[in-house]
């Protein structure tokens, strides 16, 4: 017994064996030289029918604590911000979810519109002239990043800021090698990134990369960075957050060269890491090296306006061993949930989103009482020096069924006792109330 | 129709965002932003009926037959919709501690097991994020095999088919290597002779996808992954068309050493205009060492990502990939079990069925069985009547079919790659069958109706020209260039 998805019966079978001039389908499979062929069953677990299938899937759903389950202050990059119900009921529709990358544009205009609509208000809150259709995620966008510097450049070193998220980091270096790129990486100095230091550091470098706000929430003297970056001659990439973009200034408005991040946490939950989407957008100069599919406005025949992908002759598919990327499969659909999240929160709701977040942490400061790791300001995480190891109060936090947050142990070395706590606009001062109180119990 | 910053109004808005009455802080001056950005400003049976305009013009596998090759456009089964959207694993934080995300945990290293059976490769990443990553991932642990050889320096070409996808010799620059091609031969396999002449010591690995885009299932494959492992290099199988052979032959038994899937294609995420998708990847016992750090572990009844892989190329995504897709494959997979065979036979069997009935009318650049797809060339149509592969694509949209892949592989002129996938039925087939021999009718009777195609779509054909050299790539408010906007 099969699933249902196939769609041929017994009758069609043998027409269409005897339309091709064949008696089996085995036939059809003897280009397949004989020693290749795999004759036995797959050995893989018994077929389910669609009710029991969905019994085993909530039997492993139910076994993650997530957030319906322990009270989350997690974050660290992943954040817990309110999805719209229009986007996951209207992102259903059958002509989202099973369409294509848009090629032929006569049957795509919808998503080409949209992608276009995406495009600009990626833009409009980074303050960058051209936007891809997104990046695989806020890691590899960072990568991208770098290989347009590279190119734009003919320099061949990239340097990271220590407070730019450690997977960013990561995922930078591992892309570096193929690039030919030297990472260097510049140390944060209480919390956020010297500008005199990174700009020593920047000399010959293609790129700089810092994140505002960064991975420690800290608010980074980001118009300093993008200064210190360019005059070393390096280009400015700003690692962002978009829900902070209602009310932290654009990182085009003050110098950086391209804008790139993490975009889950507009329209998308957390999902276990994915799939989410990167944003990558850049000052004009750079279209022509942007990776990824760019949707342009034209005309038709008729002269009536339409949306078609445009620059290809940067892709893969045209340009081969010579594109600007490999990238074909994107992150459309999580795209356009972004856009639809940021058509119903518009300009205002977006800066509320952003006070509210900024209101609750500054709650959390008083209510908490545990001294701030760094004496910087913050948007809406707190790095919390903790009086015992962050893992344990973690540990013990959740047996309780508070998750506190993030131990920064976990990335950087010597700060066992720092933990990073987000506050979203789903959070409600009773739910840092009840945090506090659980800190209280553990760290004694 | 209007795009949405042109139905925005001032003051107008959807969302409503909790507000705690607790004072906001001041965000100093430095960091505050000037200008408020330029979001639409739309209620919401406003915004709604926006998205709706934009689903009703854009064609999906919902909407109709979409055979458009290489891309594996066949149903998304909405039991997986569902799976994807349980609360356990929509709001688990990828940060979770282990001991919080046992379930999630499991299914990973399930569907683990179950790609590492269906490659016949017993190591396993669902690390990247799409096929393109996969190969890219792919040639970085074939750079650290060799690293930890001592070859890393010597070895530095990789070779590509003249069929292969331009993601193949993208990724390869992408990687820091050199690429040469083999060419293809007369029935549609790589020329042994021409690769006998290109490989040696320089060579690193082979990228092959097989069967190829010619929907042809290379008859010396044998020999080819003889000829490499020979030469002391490794073959790295491009899963795009897995389709086609999945329970019927594994890479692993043919050869490759390293193995990337196409989640969205093979197991049916849902391509969602554009992505997302997965690329895990299944490789040889020797080269797990190198795999992208986390990997998922099970130790007794319990499971966690390992971090501690001093050998690791590194990570090459954020957290341990994208876990909603394995959510929906594992469930896409499980409702096949062992069956899952059937799912190329079928495949298979609607492609040669096409192919069959299409070879007489359309030109057939190699003439065998294909596989999951098959290239026809329009050349005849352009050498008798002037028209066009595009024109034909362009006009099978008046039939409510989505064109097939046009101008590759780029071997064959005027080439339409044509991949029906297993869950068309009959009727569908011949509907296709029918529009594909009216068109050829039409080019000898009425060419321009052919040019002039689609004729039924929301936009005729589009400058693409136009969209370079003026290019307006988001909208311009109160400075956009006023088009009429049509219907």
């Amino acid at each position: 017994m099969s699933a249902g998805y196939l769609s041929l019966t017994d009758e069609d079978r043998e027409e269409m064996l005897a339309a091709i001039g064949v008696s089996s389908v085995d036939e059809l499979f003897e280009q397949v030289p004989e020693r290749v062929r795999f004759l036995r069953e797959l050995d893989v677990p018994p077929a389910l029918p669609e009710a029991a299938l969905v019994r085993h899937l909530e039997e492993l759903a139910g076994r993650n604590a997530h957030g319906g389950v322990e009270l989350s202050f997690l974050g660290a990059g992943i954040y817990d911000h309110y999805v719209p119900a229009l986007v996951d009921v209207l992102l259903s529709r059958g002509e989202f979810l099973t369409a294509y990358t848009p090629y032929q544009p006569e049957m795509s205009q919808g998503v080409l519109q949209a992608i276009f609509e995406y495009q600009t208000v990626v833009c409009e809150l980074t303050g960058m002239d051209v936007s891809n259709a997104s990046g695989y995620d806020g890691c590899v966008v960072a990568a991208d990043a770098c290989y347009v510097a590279k190119h734009t450049s003919d320099r061949t070193k990239v340097v990271l800021a220590e407070a730019l998220n450690p997977q960013v980091r990561q995922v930078v270096k591992t892309y570096a090698r193929g690039f030919g790129l030297e990472v260097v990486e510049v140390p944060h100095r209480g919390g956020t990134t010297d500008p005199e230091e990174l700009t020593a550091a920047s000399r010959d470098a293609a790129a700089v990369i810092f994140q505002q706000p960064n991975f420690f929430g800290c608010l980074e003297p980001a118009p300093d960075l993008a200064r210190a970056a360019a005059e070393a001659g390096a280009h400015p990439i700003a690692h962002v957050d978009l829900v902070s973009l209602g009310v932290l200034e654009a990182p085009g408005e003050y110098g950086c060269a391209m804008a790139v991040g993490e975009g889950q946490s507009v329209g998308c939950p957390p999902l276990y890491g994915g799939p989410h989407y990167g944003f990558f957008a850049a000052k004009e100069e750079f279209i022509r090296r942007m990776p990824g599919r760019i949707v342009g406005e034209t005309v038709d025949h008729d002269g009536k306006r339409g949306f078609v992908l445009t620059f290809q002759t940067r892709e893969q598919h045209i340009r081969r061993e010579k594109a600007t990327s490999n990238i074909t499969t994107n992150q459309t659909l999580l795209a356009l949930a972004g856009l639809f999240t940021l058509a119903w929160l518009g300009p205002q709701g977006l800066r509320e989103v952003g006070e509210t977040c900024l209101a609750l942490a500054g709650y959390a400061k008083e209510r908490i009482g545990l001294p701030l790791a760094f004496d910087r300001p913050t948007f809406k995480e707190l790095a919390l020096r903790l009086p015992r190891p962050a893992r344990d109060v973690v540990a013990e936090a959740r047996a309780r069924g508070v998750h506190p947050g993030y131990a920064l142990g976990r990335d950087y070395p010597g700060m066992d006792d720092v933990l990073l706590v987000a506050l979203t606009e789903k959070r409600t001062p009773a739910d840092v109330d009840r945090l506090a109180e659980v800190l209280r119990e553990v760290c004694g | 129709m209007e795009l949405i910053f042109e139905k925005s109004r001032p003051g107008r808005r959807a969302g409503r965002v909790p507000d705690y009455g607790l004072p906001v802080p001041e965000i100093p001056a430095e960091f505050r932003r000037a200008r408020p950005p330029r979001l639409p400003e739309v209620s919401e049976p406003e915004i709604v009926r926006h998205i709706t305009a934009l689903a009703d013009r854009t064609f999906g596998v919902d909407s109709g037959f979409y055979p458009l090759g290489s891309c594996t456009m066949k149903h998304n089964p909405r039991v997986n919709e569902r799976a994807g959207r349980l609360a356990g694993f929509r709001d688990l934080h990828p940060l979770q501690e282990d001991d919080g995300a046992q379930g999630a945990l499991e299914l990973e290293w399930r569907l683990q097991q179950i790609l590492a059976e269906v490659a016949g490769l017993p190591a396993v990443t669902l690390q990247p994020a799409a096929g393109s990553q996969g190969e890219l991932t792919g040639l970085m642990l074939v750079r650290a095999y060799f690293e930890d050889r001592g070859e890393g320096e010597t070895r530095d070409t990789v070779i590509t088919a003249d069929t292969a996808h331009g993601t193949n010799p993208a990724s390869v620059t992408m990687a820091g290597y050199a690429l040469e091609k083999v060419e293809t031969d007369a029935r549609g396999n790589l020329d042994l002779d021409d690769l006998r002449a290109k490989v040696g010591k320089r060579t690193a690995a082979l990228m092959l996808t097989n069967p190829s885009t010619l929907g042809l299932f290379d008859e010396g494959i044998e020999e080819v992954a003889r000829i490499f492992h020979d030469a002391g290099a490794l073959l790295y199988y491009d899963g795009a068309n897995l389709n086609a052979v999945v329970g019927r032959s594994r890479p692993g038994d043919m050869g490759f050493d390293i193995v990337h899937f196409n989640l969205h294609k093979t197991f049916s995420q849902p391509h969602g205009g554009g992505g997302p998708g997965a690329g895990p990847l299944a490789v040889r016992e020797d080269l797990e060492p190198y795999l992208p750090s986390p990997q998922v572990v099970r130790e007794g009844d319990r499971y966690r990502l390992d971090h501690d892989r001093p050998k690791t190329i590194g990570r090459v995504r954020g957290f341990s990939g994208p876990f909603g897709v394995f959510v929906r494959s594992y469930a896409f997979i499980r409702a096949y079990g062992p069956a899952l065979r059937e799912m190329s036979d079928a495949a298979v069997l609607n492609a040669n069925y096409l192919l069959a009935r299409l070879k007489d009318v359309y030109d057939l650049p190699y003439d065998r069985h294909c596989m999951h797809e098959f290239v026809l060339s329009a050349r005849n149509l352009k050498r008798e009547h002037g028209v066009s592969a595009l024109d034909v694509a362009k006009r099978l949209m008046d039939f409510g079919i989505h064109p097939p892949t046009i101008y590759f592989p780029l071997v064959v002129p005027e080439a339409l790659m044509i991949e029906p996938t297993e869950t068309e039925p009959k009727e569908r087939l011949d509907h296709f069958v029918d529009a594909m021999l009216q068109i050829a009718r039409e080019a000898e009777e009425s060419p321009e109706l052919l040019h002039e195609a689609p004729h039924t779509r929301p936009v005729r054909r589009l400058d693409e020209v136009r969209a370079v050299k003026q290019p307006v790539v988001r909208y311009g408010f109160a400075q956009h260039e006023a088009v009429e906007a049509g219907a």
